[in-house]
């Protein structure tokens, strides 16, 4: 088997060292009733790589793929263009094959881009500290709940009705079990974010409101009177990006007055991947920094007095602190945060600028193109690059319609918010760098046709 | 006589001493990197846009040709090179008006750069990497690409079922793979790490602990679990307890007999254990827990070892997650990403997170919120957005019809064989405070005792490292005095193993003999021992730009 470099000669060697008869004699441990004589039956065997490659090809042609299609999904994952160099760098074997640097000695590589990485977030998001990365997007929000709750010793998180459905539901989960009590809402339809209806279920019993910029929908607002109001009440705010190219032309969170900003990072660097894997970033005030999750590249210096990186304030984690632990992360994101932050630095602050603006005037044009399909408004008139669209019909089905014709034309508000009133008509259309006009077109006449 | 011969061939030259520095501060390969934030030139680009003709701007083009059709003119009937300014945008006056502070290079500097700081890293594909309890076996590149294939790696979680029947597929295979393999009922699939499929696995449990009306509020976990399972039972709520180890290193079944009851919701059982060892009362401990009421966690993360020898199923477990990224080789990056399924017992099944995907007939579904009401309404609900890290999902697939069911009861022999390989061949060289149980299994445990006065753990580790290895796992687990666990894997070659048998014995010896020169390992690594005291007294946690130096006068 080409992975495994033993041959039978090098086996029986070895099992003469350790003075065993057999591989089999290694495993007296395991209870006999339990121990297995075989090949698991009805499984296959081994296969070439000419063999898996083929198999899997076949999976993989049986899915319509972003670039094959005009595509405008969104809604927390965002099709961009990725310079072929981040994905080389990344597959380099010093980076793609080593571990989370426990010995900094001989991970100064790891180390040093995750300290520049959590500095891009961090200035990213207006704050002052950024962590190595989390999961993703959804599971750094639950964190940040967490996190307010410790910070203000309260339980009551206000949640935006424009908060991504799947960060609801995974808070909700959460909360079950930690004992947060969470207000929600579902949101409406309308042009505006629902930063006054926020304002007003914030009282002393609230760790925290959290905002996601922009919302669900696309919507953004300014977020400083909701951080002025949650200081007023010694809460919280904990805003949500799960479009980082924002940032590059709209106001960063933090500052507005966030007090914990995370999202998902995406968006720069990493690919749609069905969902995963993908990368959480997570920032805050520096008087936080001691009730942050996750790992922290830190500098230092080494025996010589040379600079250096290591991990640090590993005080707050589970390896230390076990059930004390500010968290029980422990593998995070690591590969796509170097995918992010190489990105970056490709693009830097112009190109990032410039990306942003790419995307506002596409998203722009895109916008009133299609608010010219007949039946079709336009819902929210102030956006990044992704705006809802109000359809004379349903919108799930129009979807699924225009899929069939090849066009992968947004995300309907039905499937993220399965027989909600009022909500099924909307239809969340993302345009980024990647939709051209052709694009665009055909999501008009594909619309146009689904319903005719 | 050629040219070449008569060239100046370079000979080593005696008599001159090189520790003399050099003026970069690199030292040949050893190449010296400043942070992106220091250099001179950082205010450049490295991706080009499209270039509207005539202006010279890269811009959106097409979108400037579409917007001329429209009827309200907006930012970009004139060219959008310039920065929007306030009221020509949609940005609701939140056009930011102050810069990020992003360093920006060209792709060369870009390519350098990090080809510079990945030479920094000792990886896998270098040498050994022993790190016990995280599995560093090779990570075959058909695994990368098939991940990359674009049908996997460029489709939207939220497309329409009928544009993904492969992706559902590939993640149903998996599934099968690992409810078979495991003898298990279910899997969730979308934890997304060893950690979440704790937290995974724990919220099932009390899920389904609460659906019975019988609140408990003790998890019990024996002292050398990883970190990880007593800080997710706290998350969920739960009260930790230790379960103490008997002198062979296991779970001390009389003292866990005792201590279940009424109150006790779950055993967090690590299997083979943190010890390297089997669990040989596995059975008799599910069993007992059962008997009690309680369920059974399996910390799956040395699943490695027993793959293809044994079921956690037919030992009584009633959830397990498994680590992608430690048994089905997926790369660990630096520190993740990793993907942690999990498996479940028929009594837990009901309680399984969502989404999960569903053959119904020959068409591939996925069981969201909505539609899960109708056979699946007890889960406990989400944990992620969207449906788990299918990029990892991909690779382990490819690597387990790489090796197929005979190969993975081969990785599981030779993984065990190496171990004990590493064990035995140290007798008398260090100490193995389980040695005498019996075999290990997939890792090898060894103390500091024996060592000089003055000489630890962290000295023969750091030596290791000027040998050429990455350290085994220091300190870990907690109930050995300097424990070193020591993880070969199956896809290291014998001359590997003995060439590292070599050079631990060697470092082993000068810790017993009180070699004091071990303190100031390593001396050849990038960067001597670092000072975490300082980084943890004093945290610098992101890139300050150097105040300016006031004028001399």
């Amino acid at each position: 088997m080409r992975y495994l470099p033993l041959a039978e000669a090098d086996r029986q060697e070895m099992l003469r060292t350790i003075g065993a008869p057999s591989v089999e004699a290694l495993f007296t441990d395991v209870p006999e009733a339990a121990r297995l004589d075989g090949a698991i039956h009805g499984l296959p065997s081994h296969a070439s790589e000419m063999a898996v490659e083929r198999a899997l090809s076949a999976m993989a042609r049986r899915n319509l793929s972003a670039g094959e299609a005009p595509f405008f999904l969104g809604c927390g994952a965002y099709k961009h263009h990725i310079p072929a160099s981040v994905d080389h760098l990344i597959q380099r074997g010093e980076f793609l094959t080593s571990y989370t640097p426990y010995q900094p000695e001989i991970a100064q590589g790891t180390l040093q881009a995750l300290f520049e990485f959590q500095t891009q977030v961090a200035r990213l998001y207006g704050c002052d500290v950024a962590n190595a990365s989390m999961y993703d997007g959804s599971t750094a929000c639950w964190e940040a709940i967490g996190m307010a709750r410790r910070i203000t010793r309260r339980g009551k998180a206000v949640l935006s009705s424009g908060l991504h459905p799947h960060y609801v539901s995974v808070a909700k989960t959460m909360a079950r079990f930690t004992g947060d009590r969470l207000v929600t809402a579902l949101p409406e339809l309308g042009p505006e974010p629902d930063t006054a209806a926020l304002i007003e279920q914030i009282d002393a019993e609230t760790s925290c409101a959290v905002v996601q910029y922009p919302d669900i929908l696309g919507r953004i607002g300014d977020l400083s009177e909701l951080a002025e109001r949650c200081h007023a009440a010694g809460a919280l705010l904990v805003a949500v990006v799960t479009e980082p190219v924002a940032l590059g032309l709209i106001r960063a969170p933090g500052e507005m007055g966030a007090d914990i900003v995370v999202g998902e990072g995406q968006s720069i660097g990493v690919g749609l991947n069905f969902g995963g894997p993908y990368v959480g970033l997570f920032a805050t005030r520096d008087k936080y920094v001691r009730q942050m999750p996750g790992r922290l590249a830190g500098e230092t210096v080494d025996a010589e007095g040379k600079r250096g990186f290591v991990l640090t304030l590993s005080t707050r984690e589970q390896h230390i602190r076990r059930e004390k632990a500010t968290s029980n992360i422990c593998t995070n994101s690591g590969l796509c945060a170097l995918a992010f932050t190489i990105h970056m630095t490709l693009l830097g602050e112009k190109g990032l600028r410039r990306l942003a603006e790419v995307n506002h005037a596409r998203a722009c044009a895109a916008a009133d193109r299609l608010a010219r399909v007949a039946g079709v408004e336009l819902v929210n008139d102030v956006f990044f690059n992704e705006f809802t669209l109000r359809l004379p019909r349903e919108a799930r089905p129009a979807v699924r319609a225009m899929a069939e014709k090849g066009v992968l034309g947004g995300v309907s508000l039905g499937r993220l918010y399965p027989g909600a009133e009022g909500l099924e008509n909307g239809l969340v259309v993302a345009v980024t760098e990647t939709s051209t006009n052709e694009d665009v077109e055909a999501l008009a006449a594909a619309l146009e046709e689904a319903l005719a | 006589m050629s040219m070449n011969r008569e060239g100046r061939p370079t000979r080593p030259e005696s008599g001159h001493e090189a520790e003399t520095g050099t003026w970069t501060g690199n030292r040949a390969l050893m190449l010296e990197e400043a942070l992106i934030f220091e250099m001179d030139e950082a205010d450049g680009c490295g991706v080009d846009f499209e270039i509207l003709p005539g202006t010279g701007r890269g811009t959106a083009r097409s979108a400037v040709e579409g917007a001329q059709h429209l009827a309200r003119p907006p930012l970009h009937q004139a060219p959008p090179g310039p920065p929007p300014r306030p009221g020509e945008d949609r940005l609701g006056g939140l056009l930011r008006n102050r810069p990020i502070g992003l360093p920006g290079l060209s792709e060369p500097q870009t390519v350098r750069h990090y080809t510079r700081l990945s030479r920094q890293n000792y990886a896998i594909d270098l040498g050994l990497f022993p790190l016990g309890s995280c599995t560093m076996k090779h990570n075959p590149r058909l695994c990368e690409k098939m991940a990359r294939l674009p049908g996997f790696a460029d489709i939207h979680p939220l497309q329409p079922a009928d544009t993904v029947q492969g992706a559902l597929e590939l993640i149903a295979k998996l599934g099968e793979w690992l409810v078979t393999l495991t003898g298990m009922h279910s899997v969730a699939m979308s934890p997304k790490a060893g950690a979440h499929g704790e937290l995974c696995g724990l919220l099932a449990i009390r899920a389904a602990l609460e659906a019975r009306g019988d609140a408990r509020e003790v998890v019990l976990v024996p002292e050398s679990a990883h970190g990880t399972n007593p800080a997710t039972a706290a998350f969920v709520g739960y009260r930790v307890e230790n379960i103490p180890a008997n002198d062979r290193g296991r779970v001390d079944l009389d003292a866990l007999k005792g201590r279940l009851g009424p109150d006790v919701a779950a055993v967090m059982i690590t299997n083979p254990n943190t010890c390297g060892l089997f669990e040989p009362d596995m059975i008799a401990i599910s069993e007992a827990v059962h008997a009690a009421g309680g369920l059974v966690y399996c910390d799956g993360a040395n699943f490695n070892a027993i793959v293809g020898r044994v079921r956690p199923g037919d030992l009584g477990i009633d959830a397990m997650h498994i680590n992608l990224h430690k048994t089905f080789s997926t790369p660990h990056g630096g520190g993740g990403p990793g993907s942690g399924p999990v498996v479940f017992s028929q009594a837990l099944t009901p309680f399984a997170p969502l989404p999960f995907v569903e053959k119904q007939g020959d068409h591939y579904v996925l069981v969201e919120e909505e539609t899960a009401g109708e056979h699946h309404g007890q889960s406990f609900g989400r944990m992620t957005a969207f449906h788990g890290q299918m990029g990892m999902f991909t690779r382990a697939l490819a690597y387990i019809l790489s090796h197929g069911a005979d190969g993975l009861r081969q990785v599981s022999g030779d993984a065990v064989l190496n171990a004990n390989y590493i064990l035995r061949s140290l007798d008398g060289v260090l100490d193995a405070p389980f040695g005498a149980s019996g075999p290990c299994m997939h890792e090898a445990l060894f103390s500091d005792k024996g060592f000089a006065e003055g000489l630890t753990t962290l000295d023969l580790a750091k030596a290791l490292i000027d040998e050429g290895y990455h350290p085994m796992t220091m300190y870990f687990p907690l109930v050995v005095h300097g424990a070193m666990l020591v993880e070969p894997t199956e896809t290291e070659s014998k001359a590997t193993l003995d060439q590292f048998i070599g050079a631990l014995r060697s470092v082993a010896e000068r810790a017993k003999a009180g070699d004091q020169s071990l303190k100031a390992a390593p001396v050849y690594a990038p960067r001597r021992r670092l000072d975490e005291t300082q980084a943890a007294r004093r945290p610098v946690l992101v890139y300050q730009e150097p105040k300016q130096a006031e004028a001399a006068e």
